[in-house]
């Protein structure tokens, strides 16, 4: 009986600590809303784009109907949303502020909390996005469409994954702050290739071959086109873009692990 | 039997250097020079399970470095390092739940929600149900005086409540090791003392073991019936306050009143004359001939008054520190 309630204990206790997390990560966001409604419109670059491919010659030549880039851009701005990344800024100032410290001394990885920060900041969003939507949808009303439920199960899903594909990513790379104390430079240099590889300012599809064929070597696509084609009703083979999705997490979480495990040994918990 | 064996411990950082001013900028940009500097060097030492031990020492001294490496934040760059049986710097699950780390000028607690949040975040964390947390937050606030304060967003509570939550928050897993690193910093006399006497009740209540460093003397001499001095990352002194005090005075300070003026010369013999005023004299009198010493001044003075004591501890410690031979 004792070793059953401890097995138990073992189980239940990892969705105890992502509860309460989340929880006060939520109420805390809560306490923001204000700050998250503008963070929720600066992600308007999709629908910027939507403007400007709507009538533009390629979009004819590459053979996609005014229907489907008004999906897929609409379909990117939700992703977007739902996969914003900034734990490379968190960590650093947490890092140079000192408050890392009571983190690293606490029995649990403290990826989980930026993790958590971040899913509930997300959690926060969408009612503020489902206003954006209903204004938009009032203001052009040809744009309207509702994707299926197995569309919309699939793109949930595709959207958390590259989500946390893309938290793994800046992850990694935040552990440089153990080494170099200023690393959020490089997320600016991160958004470069997002910005361009990703399907973000134009689908992939209008890429020249030779540069579609670079971009799915990236993990980039499968952030923001992956699941953003899969919300818009696109075809696309699922198998390979959750695999690559898992492979591309996989060998990030790898590289931030060893990171992680060597940073610490560099660690001078400055600032406190 | 001792809880935290130190050996040898040595930490190097390495520290970028920078000449002031434009030019200094561009060379540091092209060329950037960095020194090694030894922040701790070789201090050995252990402690005791329930023994509360305090760090001293001044700012750079090195004190501050070695509890993060105790703790297990700073990896040692030599030396030997058990803290309850675990090498810290592994930060084994057991071992993180077995210690705490308090530091006076950071805070782990969420600024804009409740502290109750935070605490049932550490709660989850540490894997204390929710009926157990209750009972020990409750049992800790009472400890604590803490009462409306836990459901007010933590930006609005002042300094000593503040620190009285953070305290709350670092021991609800209940450490038996406690590392404080300036609990008292900033504090007012009132919210100092409170702090000190809640740290002595859980020492008390628990067996806890507390390692704490601090620049107010009061918060040693009430707590730590040990102290570590730290001078330039080298243990200078490890022991009672009282055998550092005859460590660093082998003098007493005698201060005299007398009925009627005397001349200056009849004092030199005694010892070291501090301040003379005719009536009122002030003498360092080595402490191996202060008895003899003051039975002679009252044989063959006409005494009024007269006051032995030691010299402030603070004072002591504050020469030494200018000492550049030390």
């Amino acid at each position: 009986m004792i070793y059953f309630k401890k097995v138990l204990k073992k189980i239940i206790s990892p969705y105890r600590i992502a509860g309460s997390l989340f929880s006060s990560q939520y109420a805390l966001m809560l306490e923001y809303r204000a700050e998250i409604v503008l963070w929720a419109i600066s992600g308007v670059l999709p629908l910027i784009m939507l403007g400007l491919w709507t009538g533009a010659e390629a979009r004819v030549l590459a053979g996609i109907t005014k229907e489907d880039i008004t999906r897929y851009f609409i379909s990117a701005f939700i992703v977007r949303q739902f996969t914003a990344v900034w734990v490379m800024v968190s960590f650093e100032e947490d890092h140079i502020e000192g408050k890392l410290s009571p983190f690293i001394l606490q029995p649990i990885y403290p990826f989980w909390r930026y993790f958590f920060s971040h899913v509930a900041e997300q959690f926060t969003r969408i009612p503020f996005v489902l206003v954006i939507m209903i204004f938009l949808f009032i203001g052009f009303p040809q744009t309207f469409f509702i994707p299926s439920n197995k569309e919309l199960i699939a793109a949930i899903i595709a959207i958390f994954s590259a989500f946390c594909v893309r938290f793994i990513l800046h992850w990694t790379f935040a552990m440089v702050n153990f080494w170099t104390e200023r690393a959020s430079a490089i997320e600016r240099v991160l958004m470069i290739p997002y910005l361009f590889l990703s399907g973000l300012v134009a689908p992939i599809e209008t890429f020249p071959e030779s540069v579609r064929a670079f971009a799915l070597l990236t993990p980039y696509p499968y952030l923001l086109s992956f699941p953003a084609k899969i919300l818009s009703g696109a075809n696309v083979n699922l198998l390979q873009g959750f695999l690559c999705l898992f492979l591309w997490g996989s060998l990030f979480m790898f590289i931030s692990f060893y990171a992680w495990r060597n940073g610490l040994k560099q660690y001078s918990s400055m600032g406190a | 039997m001792a809880i935290i064996t130190v050996k040898d411990l040595r930490k190097n950082f390495r520290v970028s250097v920078k000449r002031p001013g434009l030019s200094g900028s561009l060379k540091n940009f092209f060329n950037r020079k960095t020194i090694l500097v030894e922040a701790v060097k070789g201090v050995t030492f252990k402690v005791s399970q329930g023994e509360m031990v305090g760090f001293i020492g001044p700012n750079g001294a090195g004190k501050t470095t070695t509890l993060k490496m105790l703790c297990g934040l700073v990896h040692p760059s030599g030396g030997e390092l058990l803290v309850a049986g675990h090498k810290p710097q592994s930060r084994n699950t057991s071992f993180l739940k077995d210690i705490t780390l308090v530091m006076g000028q950071k805070q782990q607690l969420i600024w804009d929600l409740p502290p109750l949040d935070s605490f049932y975040v550490n709660a989850a964390v540490y894997g204390l149900n929710k009926q157990e947390a209750s009972k020990r937050i409750d049992e800790l606030a009472a400890m604590l005086e803490l009462n409306d304060e836990l459901v007010r967003p933590v930006r609005k509570l002042s300094l000593g409540q503040r620190m009285k939550a953070e305290l709350l928050a670092a021991l609800l897993h209940r450490p038996s090791i406690l590392f404080l690193d300036e609990p008292t910093l900033g504090l007012d006399v009132n919210a100092q003392s409170k702090v000190r006497e809640f740290l002595s009740k859980y020492n008390k209540r628990y067996g806890a073991t507390i390692l704490l460093t601090s620049h107010y003397m009061a918060d040693i001499t009430s707590l730590c019936s040990r102290v570590l001095l730290i001078h330039q990352g080298s243990l200078f002194h490890d022991g009672s306050l009282d055998e550092l005090t005859l460590k660093l005075s082998p003098y007493r300070a005698v201060r005299i009143e007398l009925k009627e003026p005397q001349p200056k010369g009849l004092f030199v013999n005694y010892g070291q004359l501090e301040e003379f005023n005719g009536c009122l004299v002030r003498l360092l009198i080595p402490r191996e001939t202060l008895t003899d010493s003051i039975t002679s001044i009252l044989n063959n003075f006409p005494v009024k008054d007269l006051e032995v004591c030691d010299p402030p501890v603070e004072e002591l410690i504050g020469n030494l520190f200018k000492n550049p031979n030390y």
